[in-house]
């Protein structure tokens, strides 16, 4: 497992995120990007600094962060692998590529690996659908994904 | 002159290789010391052939496609860089086939230029619509725009001019234009596509839109889906403001518009207009009742424009070419061109824009060279997830927004998805529920509990148990989620359901024994 800061380090680092953003309209969203960014998901003991800054309730907050599937509760592994599961994808045997790479990690959607070398998620479209099926890794998109692409998307998250 | 070699930057030709291309350009022009420019252009569209390289030679841009690394060398062999013949060569882009039958007018620049050259986009045309826009009264290029006939690329097709003449008549302290740039809909990337390769017109079309109705900001709401658009946007604000296309007197008039970059949450939902507001407002990204409409009481409760990416990139080569030109192209009350994208298992997958009125069978057969895998097309799905699975025998469907409508199917953003006769339209009917499940707003219940009772009521098909009065079930059940929902994620969830039962019946017949034996 990664360390985890502990409480008075999230809330001071949150607090300059949020002074940074805060003048923004609609600073919200921005603001728990860069949460986000910074811890890799939204540490609950975030929440009250936010929510006293933009003088909203707690639970205002936590029900967007809740809302989007974006926003982690715990931390990802080392690696995030998105995988496209919409229809393009379907259409070019996204299935079999899903279940295979499964296989190859050991583990399903929405699980990160015991290593914490890689989270593997569905992602639904990433604009790639005339180069299907697609995948993100790290941010880096990856299109006609096959067997071999596969095996090298393996090695490398778990070098 | 310096050469000058075009390796797009692209997503889609990132996604196959682009980037380990312009490395190996890079290393062999360093290896045999010849001094070149190597621009990152955006993609032309053609997907079959990215990496496509191109050069710009005496006798004008030569291509190259789809280029692998291991290719460069012997590219640089064969003299590639005055245009010499290789395997890969496929000559003038514009001739190129799939390219040389399209009409680029929102696309012109696309894929040509470098994208964050204001000179690049000015040579090519850029910006005379709004030099035009600045000399007009708004209620003029309001009504420009209503008589081009232009209705709104993100879906639902509603008259731009109109939405525009709303908020030019709202008076109010503030106006906003806000960018739908969620492009959720699988089968598409033309909103992608031009905020990467063109984001200039998007930013002109924009403050266009400002000047028109008096709105002074703008944002463009991109999914987070999409970090290399988000990136381009970012920097293409920044040279547009430096340049005084954006700020306090926009090309030097007394107009001022700036603009926001907003990334989305990963929430399909937030495409849906309102849904989107709330979310740039730091909300839940629910739906709001309608009225009051957003050109009324929108973003922050200010009079809002809310438009598509490729609505907005389309207004600057009418105000530059005028009304009548764009209204020539189309069809009945289709009138201009539609960037089709076609996708999936499809030979020769890309953009496509051209006027409305091509039929379905023209672009999958014709266009598109039929599928990928070489079997038979079984299914088209068009408009996204909310859009219905055509069989062959609709192949003559006109791409019209009144011609889909009576053949009970969508536009949409234009997505095309084609499927060969593997396909299983049962799992796609139950996708279609299921999407709408993890989907949902959460707001009304026929959307929220009603897609799972679908995927649950699909899956007993699948199982043999008591079909045709599932079918049934699931027919009623689509009938509460298209009147009962607020919006048409609940409430278009049954066209790919209903298009898949009513078209391929019989794959939502009981599987016979001999199939566990495949
Ligand atoms: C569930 C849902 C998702 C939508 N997603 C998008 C989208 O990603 N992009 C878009 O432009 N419009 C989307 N729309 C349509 C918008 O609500 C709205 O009609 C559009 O942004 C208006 O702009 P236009 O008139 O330029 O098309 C969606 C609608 C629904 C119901
Ligand atoms: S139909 Fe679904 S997504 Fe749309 S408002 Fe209702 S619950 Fe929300
Ligand atoms: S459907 Fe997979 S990238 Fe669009
Ligand atoms: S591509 Fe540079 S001016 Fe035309």
């Amino acid at each position: 497992m990664t360390m985890q800061p502990a409480g008075t380090e999230i809330a001071s680092r949150t607090a300059a995120i949020v002074q940074e953003l805060k003048g923004l309209e609609g600073p919200l969203l921005p603001i728990l990007h860069g949460i986000q960014e910074e811890f890799g998901h939204v540490p609950q003991d975030a929440l009250p600094v936010i929510a006293e800054a933009l003088n909203i309730s707690k639970a205002e907050v936590h029900g967007v962060v809740t809302f989007y599937h974006d926003y982690r509760s715990h931390p990802a592994g080392r690696h995030v692998l998105k995988l496209c599961q919409a229809e393009a994808c379907q259409s070019m045997g996204s299935d079999a590529i899903a279940a295979k790479l499964k296989q190859l990690l050991g583990i399903g959607f929405h699980e990160t690996a015991r290593d914490g070398s890689v989270t593997l998620e569905p992602v639904y479209c990433l604009g790639l659908c005339a180069c299907a099926p697609s995948a993100m890794l790290d941010g880096e998109v990856i299109g006609r994904l096959d067997d071999e692409k596969l095996d090298e998307i393996a090695a490398e998250v778990r070098s | 002159m310096i050469p000058r070699i075009y390796v797009p930057g692209d997503s889609g030709a990132l996604a196959l290789g682009a980037e380990k291309v312009a490395k190996a350009v890079e290393k062999e022009l360093a290896d045999r010391g010849i001094e070149a420019k190597i621009v990152r252009n955006g993609s032309r569209g053609a997907y079959f052939l990215e990496p496509m390289v191109e050069v710009a030679t005496a006798n004008g841009r030569v291509a190259y496609g789809p280029v692998k690394p291991s290719d460069v060398k012997s590219l640089f062999d064969c003299g590639f860089l005055t245009g010499g013949y290789h395997k890969r060569w496929l000559g003038a882009p514009d001739k190129i086939p799939f390219l040389a039958k399209q009409t680029r007018l929102t696309f012109a620049r696309c894929g040509v230029i470098n994208p964050l050259s204001l000179d690049h986009y000015k040579a090519h045309g850029g910006l005379k619509g709004l030099q035009n826009a600045v000399g007009l009264a708004p209620a003029d290029i309001v009504k420009q725009v209503t008589e081009s006939g232009l209705r709104g690329r993100g879906g639902a097709g509603f008259p731009t001019g109109i939405k525009w003449k709303t908020v030019l008549e709202t008076t109010a302290d503030k106006k906003y234009i806000v960018c739908n740039a969620d492009e959720g809909d699988s089968a598409t990337f033309a909103d992608r596509m031009i905020m990467e390769g063109d984001p200039f017109v998007l930013i002109e079309g924009m403050a266009i839109a400002g000047i028109a109705t008096g709105a002074t900001k703008g944002f463009v709401y991109i999914r987070s889906e999409y970090p290399h658009a988000v990136a381009m946007m970012e920097k293409a604000v920044e040279v547009a403001r430096k340049a005084g296309l954006l700020g306090v007197n926009v090309l030097g008039s007394p107009n001022a518009f700036d603009m926001e970059i907003r990334v989305g949450a990963g929430a399909y939902v937030c495409g849906e207009e309102t849904s989107l507001l709330n979310s740039l407002e730091g909300k839940r990204g629910v739906v709001r009742a309608k009225p009051p409409l957003p050109a009324i009481q929108g973003l922050f409760g200010k009079p809002t424009v809310i438009n598509n990416v490729i609505s907005l990139a389309s207004v600057p080569v009418i105000m530059d070419k005028g009304a009548a030109f764009y209204k020539n192209f189309g069809m009945g009350r289709s009138r201009g061109t539609i960037p089709i994208q076609i996708a999936g298992n499809v030979r020769y997958g890309g953009l496509f824009e051209a006027a409305f009125g091509m039929t379905l069978g023209e672009i999958v057969d014709d266009i598109g060279g039929g599928t990928a895998t070489g079997r038979p097309v079984k299914a088209v799905q068009v408009g996204g997830p909310l859009g219905a699975y055509f069989p062959r025998s609709l192949f003559d469907t006109p791409f019209d927004y009144e011609a889909f409508a009576a053949k009970d199917g969508l536009i949409g953003h234009a997505g095309i998805t084609v499927f060969d006769d593997t396909a299983d339209m049962l799992r796609q009917a139950r996708f279609a529920m299921e999407f709408c499940a993890i989907e949902s707003c959460g707001k009304c219940t026929p959307c929220r509990i009603g897609s799972t009772r679908g995927v649950e009521t699909i899956d007993k098909i699948a199982r043999g148990i008591e079909p045709e009065k599932q079918i049934e079930l699931v027919t009623d059940l689509c009938n509460t989620m298209k009147f009962g929902s607020l919006c048409a994620l609940g409430g278009f969830t049954p066209y790919p359901v209903m298009s898949a039962i009513n078209h391929f019946r019989d794959d939502f017949k009981p599987a016979p024994v001999a199939e566990a034996a495949e």
